[in-house]
């Protein structure tokens, strides 16, 4: 219980998205070509320290060598046009890659804003009106083998989007809108983490971006539209949490906590994450983040907070209907 | 004006002693302006500081070595990596070849000082009171916390509001000071100091590699001093430079930086480089291969390095344009190292080299730069690069270049200059023992630090979830760094042992070709008894390599040990900046309290901005003209202009 992330493996040689595949096999390439060139300079280091072994025998240890060649070749060869070529065809593959990446080839599925927190994220999915945008937060779901908007900001610091196993980073800069796209070319849950260094916290901003088929990506779209299942009759966890003052900083639709400090609960169990995208979300490690976040995450805004243990209960109970 | 040529049997040498010895004493330590005195003092430093940042790294090391590990908390872990960066970037990789620069340089040109001794003293006196003012901060627990290119707005009073990045603002501002006058210097010295007939195209590498960078330096550092004043005027007044909320703009701020970041890197290789392009060849017993295409790729690299800094910030949203001119650059700016590379293998392959512990360093540096090299076109190419930046992968990369291509290029010149400098050889055994623990301990290391970022691990996280695959990556770089810092441990043994008990060196124990080896060791306070004439990039080995050769094709040959004397006052010969033609007897200054009591007067004008104690800093400023007044004030001379 408590235990922070349960992480999951995230290479940048991964092929589950569109940009990120591209950017993989050009990985790929690099990481070879560079492996080449250390190992034929390491070997002609080798071999003329082996070659003097030899010589050093026939001539006086100290005398000058009078070489035959000025060595010139040498440099001309391995120092000039070698590297030309090899760094000519990188060039090439880079701007082709990214001439590639710089567009879907079709039009986005949807649109989604994130912007960032220390330390999480707040995702927005745009629909035609305000009433139909989505907000949630530290998951973004997208339907797999489509390309989907990405729309970057920052509310405070400077942070980076990152889901290596799909594609690269882009920048979340405060007074600067980023744009980019992604598209998941296999289903599952992929993690993501902040890229960049933004305070004491930046360790623990994770995101799990989840790809599935269409039909179900459309159904969960749809099921985060809807307010939250609490009922009508104010329920003495829903008192629990409002005395607590939950609500000061976090929004529940169709109730009157409107917050917009910490990541909306609306839809709050049917995230797989909380705390940033760092923990499992189960009751143990919910009720453990309630009572001691600053344990868990010290310097997160999520203060620790006092609650009587059969208050605490009830307002457990009270998250747990918020599906 | 004695311009008699003597030879330096008959040269009066005990007169020239009297008048360039600084006296014993406070006063003496104060005021010298000897360009030896001044080089090992920039040498101990910056290597001491080398030893902090390694006791940062340590304590990171062991909180990274498992995950979720909570031997520091989240805050002290990012004042140790911030320091650790700032240290090693700017108080260590720069100054320590500064260090070499100061010591060597007059000596390999055949010259009694620099052009500015006291500027000289000044650059070391800013740069000593600039760390000790950085160094105020973790005493107070307010230690720099927001990584070395320290991006707003964090960095602003909202997100960091302790005196943390004040005293980063002001730190660096109070670096500047120093790296500003001693490039100024540098400049001065290569144009109007070497001996009559060091033209061009017989200059050492070694004096290419730091001239180049000093150019570096007077272009891209006023960049950074202003970063800082805007950094420093915004957190403490409020002016709107880089915070959005007020018209600001966070990415002005990483353009300021890098403009100077990447220049940055040159800096801290460029002359590294050329320490190793002076041992190889005295290693592998012949010229070096392609001394001019080094020289002038030494040039380019400066130049090209102007026009990478934008690689440091592809994942901002940049067009894609711009992006593939920078990566074109990048790319580019690998060929002049090309060149240098196989430059240093045709010299080993045709020659016949030895491997005592300065060329096992320097065969060690070239391998070390071709993975930091090839690393660094891994991140040159944008795609990629947005995977792979602000991960471990760079971490390792920066690694490569600056322990690889900076500290193995370091020790390079401590083993082989030590004799020099000392008088006494490092003991060969244990340096054999250093280079290896050192090497292993580096390449086991720093390389797995590649995996774990292209396994998508970011840097500056103080822990790291299980399960990533990142725990056994982090043990072995921990294991490994450990046996690195053992390696170092071993150097600095070296030094303290063979201090007392290493072998006399004598003038030439390498019977290498440069001019340094012709004076005495260590060298006397005027260097050379008599002002050397050169007609060949090697002097001393000119006689026994054949006249067809790169060397000593003319029918003139170099005159080491018979010139002019000039034993007036301090004084040396000012000679022409292409050919080194004799142009003028240059009057040197000498011993002042000035260098010191200005930097003085400049640690309390910032000490004073620090902690808002204004009537300190202004106190401080006006000591800053006083002093400035005392240095300047026109004195009478006798015999002699001015230097």
């Amino acid at each position: 219980m408590g235990q922070m992330g349960q992480g999951h493996p995230a290479s940048t040689l991964a092929m589950h998205g569109v940009t990120g595949a591209s950017q993989a096999r050009l990985g790929w390439y690099l990481l070879v070509v560079s492996l080449v060139v250390v190992v034929v300079v390491c070997l002609l280091l080798g071999a003329s320290a082996w070659r003097a072994r030899r010589r050093r025998a026939a001539a006086e240890e100290r005398e000058l060598v009078h070489p035959g060649g000025s060595g010139l070749a040498w440099v001309m060869v391995g120092g000039i046009i070698v590297p030309a070529i090899v760094l000519t065809a990188t060039f090439v593959f880079t701007v082709a890659t990214l001439h590639a990446n710089a567009a879907p080839w079709r039009p986005p599925a949807a649109t989604i804003r994130v912007v960032g927190h220390q330390w999480w994220w707040e995702v927005h999915y745009v629909g035609g009106s305000p009433a139909a945008e989505v907000v949630t937060a530290n998951e973004i779901h997208v339907p797999v083998g489509e390309p989907v908007r990405l729309v970057l900001s920052s509310d405070d610091v400077i942070h980076s989007f990152w889901v290596p196993e799909i594609a690269g980073k882009m920048d979340l800069i405060p007074g600067k809108t980023n744009e980019t796209w992604i598209a998941a070319r296999d289903t599952g849950a992929y993690e993501g983490e902040c890229g960049e260094y933004c305070g004491v916290q930046h360790s623990h901003m994770h995101l799990r971006l989840i790809a599935e088929p269409p039909d179900r990506f459309a159904a969960w779209l749809a099921a985060q539209r809807r307010p939250a299942a609490t009922g009508t009759a104010p329920s003495a966890g829903a008192q629990a949490f409002f005395s607590a003052g939950c609500a000061s900083c976090h929004t529940i639709r169709g109730t009157r906590a409107g917050g917009r400090v910490g990541p909306d609960l609306t839809h709050l169990m049917s995230r797989r994450t909380i705390a940033g995208g760092t923990l499992e979300n189960t009751r143990g490690n919910l009720a453990a983040w309630v009572t001691d976040a600053q344990g868990l995450k010290p310097g997160a805004r999520m203060p620790t907070l006092a609650v009587q243990p059969d208050q605490f209960q009830q307002l457990l109970g009270y998250l747990e209907t918020l599906r | 004006m004695a311009v008699v040529p003597a030879t330096i049997e008959t040269a009066p040498v005990e007169r020239l002693r009297r008048i360039w010895e600084t006296p014993p004493g406070l006063r003496g330590t104060l005021t010298t302006v000897d360009h030896k005195t001044i080089g090992k003092r920039y040498l101990v430093t910056a290597f001491i500081f080398l030893l902090v940042g390694g006791v940062e790294a340590s304590i990171m090391r062991a909180q990274l070595a498992h995950s979720g590990l909570r031997l520091v908390s989240p805050g002290v872990y990012d004042q140790l990596f911030t320091l650790h960066g700032i240290t090693m970037i700017f108080w260590y990789a720069a100054p320590i070849l500064s260090g070499f620069s100061n010591y060597i340089w007059p000596l390999l040109m055949g010259s009694r000082d620099m052009a500015y001794p006291r500027v000289n003293a000044l650059s070391y006196w800013t740069f000593l009171a600039s760390g000790i003012f950085l160094y105020t901060s973790p005493f107070l627990g307010q230690a720099p916390n927001a990584g070395w290119f320290a991006y707003p707005p964090f960095t602003l009073t909202t997100y960091d509001p302790g005196l943390n990045m004040d005293f980063y603002a002001l730190g660096l501002l109070f670096l500047t000071v120093s790296t500003t006058v001693g490039a100024i210097n540098f400049i001065g010295t290569v144009t109007k100091m070497r001996a009559p007939g060091m033209s061009v195209n017989r200059m050492p590498i070694f004096m290419y590699g730091t001239m180049t960078t000093s150019f570096s330096v007077l272009f891209a550092l006023p960049s950074l001093s202003v970063a800082c004043v805007f950094l420093f005027l915004e957190r403490r007044f409020g002016f709107p430079f880089f915070d959005p909320a007020n018209g600001g703009q966070p990415l002005l701020w990483q353009h300021l930086f890098w403009i100077l970041g990447h220049p940055w890197v040159y800096i801290v290789v460029l002359p590294a480089m050329g320490i190793v392009s002076e041992v190889i060849p005295v290693f592998s017993r012949r010229p070096l291969v392609a001394h001019s295409l080094v020289a002038l790729s030494t040039v380019a690299t400066g130049i090209i390095g102007f026009g990478v800094w934008v690689h440091h910030m592809f994942a901002t949203g940049l067009p894609a344009l711009s992006m593939s001119f920078f990566s074109g650059a990048s790319v580019l700016i690998t060929i002049p190292s090309g060149i240098a590379v196989f430059a240093w293998i045709a010299t080993m392959w045709t020659g016949r080299p030895r491997f005592q512990t300065p060329m096992l360093f320097a065969t060690g540096f070239i391998a070390l730069f071709v993975i930091g090299g090839v690393s660094g076109v891994v991140t040159a190419a944008v795609p990629y690069d947005l995977q792979v930046t602000d991960t471990y992968f760079v971490v390792a990369h920066l690694h490569y270049v600056l322990i690889g291509i900076n500290l193995f290029g370091v020790l390079t010149g401590f083993y082989y200059w030590f004799p020099k400098i000392t008088g006494r050889m490092l003991d060969e055994r244990l340096g054999k023992w250093n280079f290896w623990v050192a090497f292993i301990g580096f390449n086991i290391g720093f390389f797995p630090m590649h995996i774990a970022g292209v396994l998508g691990m970011p840097r500056r996280i103080y822990t790291y979830p299980a399960g990533m695959g990142w725990d056994t990556i982090n043990l072995i770089t921990t294991i490994g760094s450990y046996i690195f810092a053992i390696g170092i441990l071993l150097f600095v043994v070296n030094v303290i042992v063979s201090l007392r008990r290493g072998a006399p060196a004598g003038p030439n124990p390498w019977d290498a070709g440069t001019l340094e080896w012709a004076t005495p060791s260590p060298p006397p306070p005027y260097n050379f008894a008599v002002i050397p004439t050169v007609r060949s990039s090697y002097p001393l080995w000119e006689d026994r390599l054949p006249p067809s050769g790169e060397t000593a094709r003319g029918e003139e040959r170099s005159s080491v040990f018979r010139g002019p004397v000039l034993d007036d006052k301090r004084e040396t010969l000012g000679t022409s900046p292409l050919e080194a033609d004799t142009m003028s007897v240059l009057r040197m200054p000498e011993d002042s309290p000035w260098p010191f009591l200005l930097t003085v007067a400049l640690a309390l004008v910032f000490y004073g901005a620090v902690f808002g104690v204004w009537w300190l800093a202004i106190a401080g400023a006006a000591g800053v003209l006083a002093t400035l007044a005392g240095w300047f004030w026109p004195r009478s001379l006798e015999g002699g202009a001015v230097a």
